[in-house]
């Protein structure tokens, strides 16, 4: 099992990778999300697999469903805010985001 | 990073999806419910409602937009060699993947830990929705209003 944990330790890195590179690179507002998503569910497969491995997985499940919950609040109220500011400024790209006037 | 935004947003679903079946596979049957019904299924559904929502790129822009993307791709491969590199290291020195531990008999169910130990995180669980159903609430408002 532990060649399985690695290649999930690998999958863990590969999704933290892409989750921060696409956070970093993107200017679009939806795409950040998107980044964002990634990089939690990588947290969501740590502290799954990290229960697996210390041998407390009821204690991860309660945390990674309190992490699931957090996560669906914070990306609905973005992508509100996301539509608020697309309507405001026609434009979804963070560097004609300019405009703080309401 | 697809060209598509609706193609990222159901790429995501399947994304979440493979993690659900990864969760089962690692003892986590609950939390993998949890992973299909939001994450792949509401969140799915709330990008979607805002990419429709949106204008989408046109063909010439859809073009500059390629070129400015492959400028960005350059960094990737030294980041991905730094973080495999630092994940190899670290692994090999704190954690020893070979010795799992098995759940022995003190381990308390889901139930316990979530209701009885963790009383807290279901408070804060409760704060947090009412915030988002607040925050969404105020934010349709405002648009009704204007």
């Amino acid at each position: 099992m532990s060649v399985c944990l690695v290649i999930f330790l690998i999958a863990i890195a590969l999704m933290f990778v892409t989750g921060f590179y696409c956070l970093i690179m993107t200017r679009n507002l939806i795409r950040i999300l998107i980044a964002l998503e990634i990089l939690t569910k990588a947290a969501t497969l740590l502290l799954i697999t990290a229960g697996y491995i210390s041998g407390k997985m009821a204690t991860a499940q309660a945390f990674a469903i309190t992490l699931i919950i957090v996560e669906v609040v914070v990306i609905a109220i973005a992508a509100g805010i996301v539509l608020g500011a697309y309507r405001h400024n026609e434009t979804l790209d963070t560097r004609k985001l300019n405009n703080l006037k309401g | 990073m697809a060209s598509n935004l609706l193609k990222s947003a159901i790429a995501l679903a399947f994304a979440s999806a493979i993690l659900t079946v990864v969760m089962f596979m690692l003892g986590a049957p609950l939390a993998a419910v949890f992973e299909l019904s939001v994450c792949a299924g509401l969140i799915t559904v709330v990008f979607i409602s805002a990419i429709s929502m949106t204008r989408p790129r046109t063909k010439e822009e859809n073009i500059v937009k390629a070129r400015e993307r492959r400028k960005r791709f350059i960094y990737l491969p030294f980041l991905l060699v730094f973080v495999f590199a630092a994940l190899t290291l670290a692994a090999w020195k704190s954690v020893d993947l070979g010795t799992v531990l098995k759940p022995g008999l003190s381990e308390l169910k889901l139930q316990d830990v979530l209701w009885n130990r963790r009383q807290l995180d279901i408070l804060g669980q409760i704060i947090i929705i009412l915030t988002g159903v607040f925050g969404i609430a105020v934010l349709f408002k405002e648009r009704e209003a204007k």
